[in-house]
């Protein structure tokens, strides 16, 4: 087994390797990052000849990608085109960020297993319609559209109903925020709420939708069929026979799918106006900014690689058939 | 990805799925396309010749009742579910709408009234914006735009697909692992971060909706290289082809003629799911501002637009969603009803 998360592991970072020169051709030949400084004729030449110089511009494309490797290997991602150091603000970033999406991650996956199971048990029921039809809904509508519906018609009707701000609808806490941590927590938590529902309706309904078909195809294979004849008591044998074998290609799926998950979280940052990593990295490829494009997708990378990697695990965990080798 | 995850399983008895490693961006299409990968039935000769010809015959001797071609049994069973055809018509309404809309409305999309900011009327069915826009044009132009993008993209997608899948299956070795490799990018990185990149340099550059399609095409075709990879790669090792080639066929007549016709059933049903993520993958990025540019318009362009105006000028809002919405779920439906027609086993009830 750890070979093979090893081999995978070296092919992961090879292609990361190869994506980080595609990303880095494409922004630098884009165009030039300083001139909207240079437009400005109140721009000393002396800082444009600084910048310039900061952000080698004026040296031919390898050597640029070569100073930004050799540094990036040891934990250095850079300056922006403003000049300031890269590494704090992706830090900062990466924490507004994690908050929305390892939250909406975990809520997303019991939501999806129960109403999987749920759907799945009361088949061709009332229940089921309607389960189906809401994922298929959830499904079909894009990420922003979600954010928007959920913050013009459930957020501000509500706060504007009872005259005070109970869902916060812009930024990822307050802007006057001070106190100590416990103090600030409530804000914070106000903040999260609608951003992190929006995530997770846009998450689940994929989950949701395969595990449902899981359960079905397990409960109707043969090693359930004989659980039922031995007599096992049906609660045992959902939990036991059935929900445990269903879980192993969900498992799977929902690894698969976490790069969109943080492919929604930029989305759903632009719709309530949070300071995270996808505001900021869409930011950075507007203003032709390579350093901040790099460090968003390497660090977006890292993350889905190391799920993927927790994925295998738990895997191999749920079906002790597998065997990676 | 999954054929790399347990080596040594030979892909047609892998029930482990295939579902989701590349779905472009937010719409993941893991559960349909784990169903389609699974379409493979041994001894599913779709649109063959042979048996057509065999119906033809048996036609003739008034047997046609009893034996129909795959085809025919296939667009049959797809006429006959209601999901499927409520799916269909309203998405032949919406082309047919946008269009007639677009040619014959008194406004086009780019008129400017003197009427700022009205709700819906008799003048102006959906309202108009605050610069005295027609939302009617506006919106069916939109419609219009977002369905030529995503027919262009899922065109493109099929014929890459295809190009790409056809001789990794067939052949293996080089186009092989190199398709491979691409997959395994798609699995690290968002598909949206990448479009994010490309489609800023094509909103730079140009706006025209054209290359937007072309972008979008570029990274949404992996799905169905790797269905055909996989369908080829048990298809070569089937009897009739092994039939075939000892009948001296070339390795070409062998793909178009013998092969292809064989997968060309999850590759319809991922093409139809490739237009609805499409449309999902346009309109994220209009509300980027980094899709189409006004004076264009796309639904999602719309959208944004209008994000404010929930509470106040609502029709700016409510109506391109629903518009937006209704639309991808129509190419669900179409999809779906596809995919029973084809694979009417997965419809079982449980015993």
């Amino acid at each position: 087994m750890i070979a093979y998360i090893l081999r995978r592991l070296a092919i992961s970072v090879v292609v990361l390797f190869l994506a980080t020169i595609m990303v880095f051709l494409l922004v630098a030949e884009s165009g030039n990052p300083l001139a909207l400084l240079r437009e400005n004729p109140h721009t000393p030449k002396s800082t444009i000849i600084a910048r310039e110089k900061l952000l080698h511009l004026n040296d031919p494309l390898w050597q640029r990608y070569w100073i930004w490797f050799s540094h990036a290997i040891h934990g250095d991602f850079g300056p922006t085109v403003a000049g300031q150091p890269v590494g704090p603000q992706l830090t900062a970033h990466l924490f507004v960020t994690l908050r929305m999406v390892i939250l909406a991650t975990i809520l997303s996956i019991f939501l999806a297993i129960s109403i999987g199971v749920i759907a799945a048990l009361r088949q061709g029921k009332a229940t089921d319609h309607v389960a189906t039809f809401t994922n298929f809904l959830f499904l079909a509508a894009p990420t922003f559209v979600v954010g928007i519906l959920l913050k013009e018609f459930v957020a501000i009707p509500i706060n504007l109903h009872l005259n005070r701000t109970i869902f916060y609808t812009n930024g990822d806490q307050s802007p006057t925020l001070t106190g100590s941590f416990l103090q600030r927590l409530p804000d914070y938590a106000g903040h999260t709420v609608l951003p992190t529902i929006t995530l997770i309706l846009v998450t689940y309904s994929s989950w949701a939708i395969y595990q449902r078909s899981s359960i079905l195809d397990t409960l109707d294979s043969d090693h359930v069929r004989l659980a039922r004849a031995k007599g096992i008591s049906p609660r045992r044998v959902l939990l036991r026979h059935v929900l445990r074998n269903a879980l192993i290609p969900v498992t799977t799926v929902i690894a698969l799918d976490f790069a969109g998950v943080l492919g929604g979280a930029v989305i759903t940052e632009i719709v309530f106006g949070w300071q995270g990593l996808g505001v900021w990295f869409l930011n950075g490829v507007t203003n032709l900014d390579v350093n901040i494009t790099l460090a968003y997708l390497l660090i977006t990378a890292v993350i889905v690689i190391l799920f993927n990697l927790l994925a295998d695990i738990i895997y191999a965990f749920l079906d002790p058939r597998i065997r990676y080798d | 990805m999954t054929d790399d995850r347990v080596p040594g399983i030979e892909p047609e008895f892998d029930d482990r799925p295939r579902g989701g490693v590349d779905a472009p961006g937010i719409l993941p299409h893991s559960v349909s396309s784990d169903r389609a990968a699974g379409l493979l039935a041994p001894g599913a000769v779709l649109l063959d010749e042979s048996t057509a010809g065999l119906d033809a015959g048996f036609d003739e001797y008034g047997l046609s009742g009893a034996s129909r071609s795959q085809l025919s049994t296939v667009v049959r069973r797809f006429l006959r579910d209601p999901m499927a055809m409520i799916g269909l018509g309203t998405f032949v309404l919406l082309l047919l709408g946008s269009i007639l809309v677009s040619a014959f409305w008194r406004y086009s999309y780019l008129s400017i009234t003197n009427t700022l900011n009205s709700p819906p009327s008799w003048a102006h069915p959906f309202g108009t914006n605050s610069i005295g826009g027609d939302m009617f044009a506006q919106v069916m132009k939109g419609t219009l735009q977002d369905i030529e993008i995503s027919l262009l993209v899922a065109l493109m997608a099929v014929v890459l697909g295809v190009a790409v899948g056809a001789p990794a299956g067939f052949y293996g070795g080089k186009v092989d692992s190199l398709l491979m490799r691409f997959v395994d990018l798609i699995l690290v990185i968002p598909v949206l971060v990448v479009l994010i990149v490309l489609a800023n340099i094509v909103a730079k550059e140009t706006n025209n909706w054209f290359w937007l399609a072309i972008i979008i095409g570029a990274l949404s075709w992996t799905y169905i290289a790797r269905l055909v990879r996989a369908d080829f790669l048990t298809l070569r090792e089937r009897d009739f082809i092994e039939a075939s080639r000892a009948l001296g066929a070339s390795d070409s007549r062998l793909i178009l003629r013998h092969m292809l016709p064989n997968a060309i059933g999850p590759i319809i049903v991922n093409a139809t799911i490739t237009v609805a993520g499409a449309i999902v993958l346009e309109s994220t990025l209009s509300f980027l501002g980094l899709g189409i540019q006004a004076p264009n318009v796309s639904l999602g362009l719309l959208i944004d637009s209008g994000q404010d105006s929930g509470t106040t000028e609502w029709w700016l809002l409510v109506i391109p969603v629903i518009f937006l919405l209704v639309l991808i779920l129509a190419v669900f439906f179409i999809g779906d009803g596809l995919q029973r027609a084809l694979d009417p086993k997965k419809n079982r009830v449980r015993a």
